[in-house]
């Protein structure tokens, strides 16, 4: 084949010592820490219009990023919608998460919830009732309330945080379940704390870039 | 072989005859048959005058586009308007004589096409855009509001479809509202790291009625762009420089576009920093300059590659870390802190994790951290050093007499033949990176290339916008590959019609040669669907559509003919007949060490 170029042969140049991991970090002891995947909450407010959903769920999707669960709503201003994602990413992952959100125009804040924030979540359970008694103690346990009822079936209305819910619906699968919908969680903030609120684009740029190491906890109420 | 590529048929342009548009006959309205010269610089009296006036507004001077039935309209309006309206042969040669235009001069450049076809047709001038966050405004017709969802005639959900390659894009719904749409997506095209924009354009809101003149150009509220990095950070990087021992700068297309080259190129002089580039930051700093270690990545020169490799201490100005650049994150620049330097803030960390984020304006940052910086690095081994791997790795290639012609020659005489402000445009492929390797960038805005898609096809109609945005001292040359020419040269058509003076110099190979080469490299030589014995003659082709045509087979002819071709006053096409074989290197594969890169094939 064709001749190439002159100079040293690779394994006659030098090679550095140092060496990066896969999220482009310097490995060296201090930031060598493994970033363990967490689970956290990330609230936006977005212009409420047409194709903004399809928008933040397009970028969810184009860039593979962990959802576990994305709900939206309308707020106290009916010019704007709340979304709320629950993703669960190594820490670089969130960070990205909220940085590409924030890019899209009709994005007017993202944050990032704190551990203790409120977050609920309702399902929809649907079980045989052979034996009511039974199913009703079950729902008692957890403030479920049963909505509709048949000879064969009970449907309980379950609203907590995830943890609650998963634990009901594994308490009532002794029943037999026969469907379950869930809505996914929403939050907000607690107390005076904003959950996402108007503030000035070049603020979050800011915060974005400037601290991404946030010591959150993966956290599940 | 042959019977192999032959059962694989070449891509065809899209067949554009198909307008037959059952709304042709009812768009002229009484309303603008009447309408008169001094009438349309009056009053906007509809929506797709609207749209024409924020254009006028925003000081557009050309538009590239094809007509159709869901555009007609504003094409009816922008007969009356002293915006020039170029007529393309194919909506993806609109879509990248805008992009083009909107490198060259810096203002966004405006495609037009109709519904449905017109609108998938500009799709890849659109995604090449947004690949490489070039300002672009994309004019799209859209079949009448109450029939959309319908799948009616040449309906395409346009913004559906456009959403992940846009930075932004619009549904215009209201007429009322359409210019200032149209304003927004110009502000927004150009504000803070640019990109294309695309508004949607229902034929009944163009044509309904409106006095609404549009909103001045303006990028809604919810966009805001950080212009100034933290002083804090600044100062801390301005530390690490001035304890640094192998600084390096890496210039990316960020650095052309917020045009930063000036202060970088001050930074870099007055404290004696080895200035690499991307590939779409050449022309960011003079590649003839002793500090310049030219380009870095996959094709990038050896020192250049060596250095950042080895470097202590990177300062990364407007790029995004492409893998193009990096190859393997684990080995880039594994030694080297990183200031990053960006107006996106998230690019930061995105790939390699910066020590020091500095979310800004290219322009700005550099000049904050010029003011802090008050001692140079110590630096003089490094750069000894770097002087030192860029003559062991020199990019020196032999050109026997006796051997068919090597591409590498035909690059340096066309630079030669041309000024330094002349502007390059490319295809994809072997050719440009030849292109890259081989011309000496010393300005910003002379390189017009296909980066981040790396886009076939892109050479001929970036030529086109780029020669409308450029002086007229400027010559504008496309360095192309058979393969790449083929895709659109039916723009050669426009070039005639509008007399544009552009050089196109397609290095013919009779193959998809970047393809060929990594069959060579990593697929046993087996040459599927890479063959092109079946290329035209170039030149007679040329003649055919009207162009100057000429042709090179060996040494003797090559710096005459192509003084000849450049001296010709429109355009000239010369096929180049190159060394089929030949190669480019250095070669880092793909996801390997920058600092290993091959420089023979037995190396890879
Ligand atoms: C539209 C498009 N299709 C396919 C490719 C894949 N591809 C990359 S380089 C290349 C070969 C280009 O051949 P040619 O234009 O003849 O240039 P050469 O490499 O021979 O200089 C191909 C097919 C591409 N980049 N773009």
């Amino acid at each position: 084949m064709k001749r190439g170029l002159e100079g040293p042969a690779p394994e006659e140049r030098p090679t550095p010592a140092g060496r990066r991991n896969k999220q482009g970090i310097r490995i060296d002891p201090e930031v060598e820490a493994i970033h363990e995947p967490r689970r956290t909450v990330i609230s936006a407010l977005v212009e409420h219009e047409p194709g903004v959903l399809a928008e933040v769920s397009g970028l969810f999707s184009r860039r593979q990023f962990n959802i576990e669960s994305l709900t939206v709503g309308p707020t106290a201003d009916e010019d704007r919608a709340r979304i709320t994602l629950v993703v669960e990413e190594p820490d670089p992952g969130i960070e990205q998460v909220k940085k590409q959100l924030r890019k899209l125009v009709p994005v007017i804040s993202v944050r990032e919830l704190a551990p203790d924030a409120m977050r609920r979540e309702l399902a929809l359970v649907k079980v045989d009732a052979e034996n009511p008694a039974q199913v009703n103690a079950v729902a008692d346990m957890y403030d479920a309330n049963t909505v509709d009822s048949s000879p064969e079936t009970a449907t309980f209305e379950i609203t907590g945080a995830r943890q609650k819910i998963e634990a009901a619906i594994e308490t009532f699968s002794q029943f037999g379940i026969r469907e379950i919908s869930r809505t996914g969680t929403t939050a907000l903030a607690r107390g005076t704390d904003d959950t996402a609120a108007p503030v000035s684009a070049t603020e979050s740029a800011a915060e974005a870039a400037n601290q991404p190491d946030q010591t959150y906890t993966a956290d599940d109420d | 072989m042959s019977e192999r590529a032959a059962s694989i048929t070449p891509t065809e342009e899209q067949d554009d005859e198909q307008l037959e548009d059952a709304e042709i006959t009812d768009s002229a309205s009484p309303e603008t048959d009447d309408v008169s010269d001094a009438e349309t610089t009056g009053p906007v009296t509809n929506g797709a005058e609207s749209v024409v006036r924020a254009l006028e507004n925003a000081g557009v001077e050309y538009a590239f586009g094809v007509q159709g039935g869901a555009i007609m309209p504003v094409y009816d309006a922008l007969y009356d308007s002293d915006i020039t309206h170029v007529t393309m042969a194919h909506e993806q040669g609109a879509a990248h004589a805008a992009d083009a235009f909107g490198i060259v001069s810096g203002d966004p450049g405006v495609c037009l096409a109709t519904s449905g076809p017109g609108a998938t047709n500009l799709v890849t001038g659109i995604a090449d855009a947004d690949m490489d966050s070039d300002p672009m405004i994309a004019l799209t017709g859209q079949v009448p509001t109450e029939f959309v969802g319908n799948d009616a005639f040449q309906e395409t959900d346009t913004t559906g479809v456009t959403t992940p390659i846009t930075k932004d894009n619009t549904f215009a719904a209201d007429p009322d509202r359409v210019g200032s749409d149209v304003s927004e997506a110009f502000a927004l095209a150009r504000e803070g790291r640019p990109g294309p924009t695309l508004v949607d354009l229902p034929k009944d809101v163009t044509k309904s009625d409106t006095d609404r003149e549009p909103d001045d150009p303006r990028v809604p509220d919810t966009y805001e762009v950080q212009e100034r990095a933290d002083e804090e950070l600044v100062d801390a990087a301005a530390e690490r420089i001035e304890n640094s021992s192998r600084p390096v700068m890496l210039l990316g297309g960020g650095v052309i576009k917020g045009e930063a080259s000036e202060a970088c190129r001050e930074f870099a002089t007055e404290h004696e920093i080895p200035v690499i580039t991307t590939m779409p930051g050449l022309g960011a700093f003079p590649e003839d300059h002793e500090l310049s270690l030219e380009m870095a990545g996959m094709h990038g020169t050896g020192y250049a590659n060596m250095a950042i490799t080895h470097c202590d201490t990177l300062i990364g100005i407007g790029t995004r870390f492409d893998d193009r650049l990096t190859g393997g994150i684990e080995t880039f620049a594994p030694d080297a802190e990183l200031i990053h330097v960006d107006i996106d803030p998230a690019e930061i960390s995105k790939n390699i994790h910066a020590d020091y984020p500095l979310v800004g304006d290219a322009e700005t940052v550099v000049e904050q951290l010029a003011a802090a910086v008050d001692a140079s690095p110590q630096a003089k081994k490094w750069r000894a050093q770097c002087q030192q791997w860029k003559s062991d790795y020199s990019m020196a290639y032999d050109a026997p007499e006796d051997e068919p012609v090597q591409p590498e020659f035909v690059v340096e005489a066309l630079d030669e033949a041309t000024s330094d402000r002349a502007i390059v445009t490319t295809g994809v492929g072997q050719h440009q990176m030849w292109a890259c390797q081989y011309w000496t960038f010393t300005e910003p805005r002379t390189w017009v290339s296909s980066h981040g898609l790396g886009t076939m096809g892109y050479g001929l109609p970036a030529a086109i916008g780029a020669r409308l945005a450029a002086d007229d001292d400027q010559e504008v040359v496309c360095v192309d590959g058979d393969g790449s020419f083929l895709m659109t040269l039916q723009g050669l058509s426009v070039a005639v019609r509008e007399n544009l003076d552009i050089t196109v110099a397609v290095l013919n190979n009779e193959y998809i040669g970047m393809v060929r080469q990594w069959q060579d490299a990593f697929f046993e030589g087996r040459h599927a669907a890479s063959d092109y014995g079946w290329m035209p003659e170039f030149d007679k082709l040329a003649e055919a559509f009207g162009a100057q045509g000429f042709r090179i087979d060996d040494y003797d002819d090559v710096a005459e003919t192509i003084e000849e071709a450049i001296a010709y006053d429109g355009p000239s096409v010369i096929d180049v007949h190159i060394d089929p074989q030949a190669n480019v290197y250095p070669m880092v594969p793909s996801g390997g060490d920058n600092g290993q890169f091959a420089l023979t094939e037995e190396q890879l």
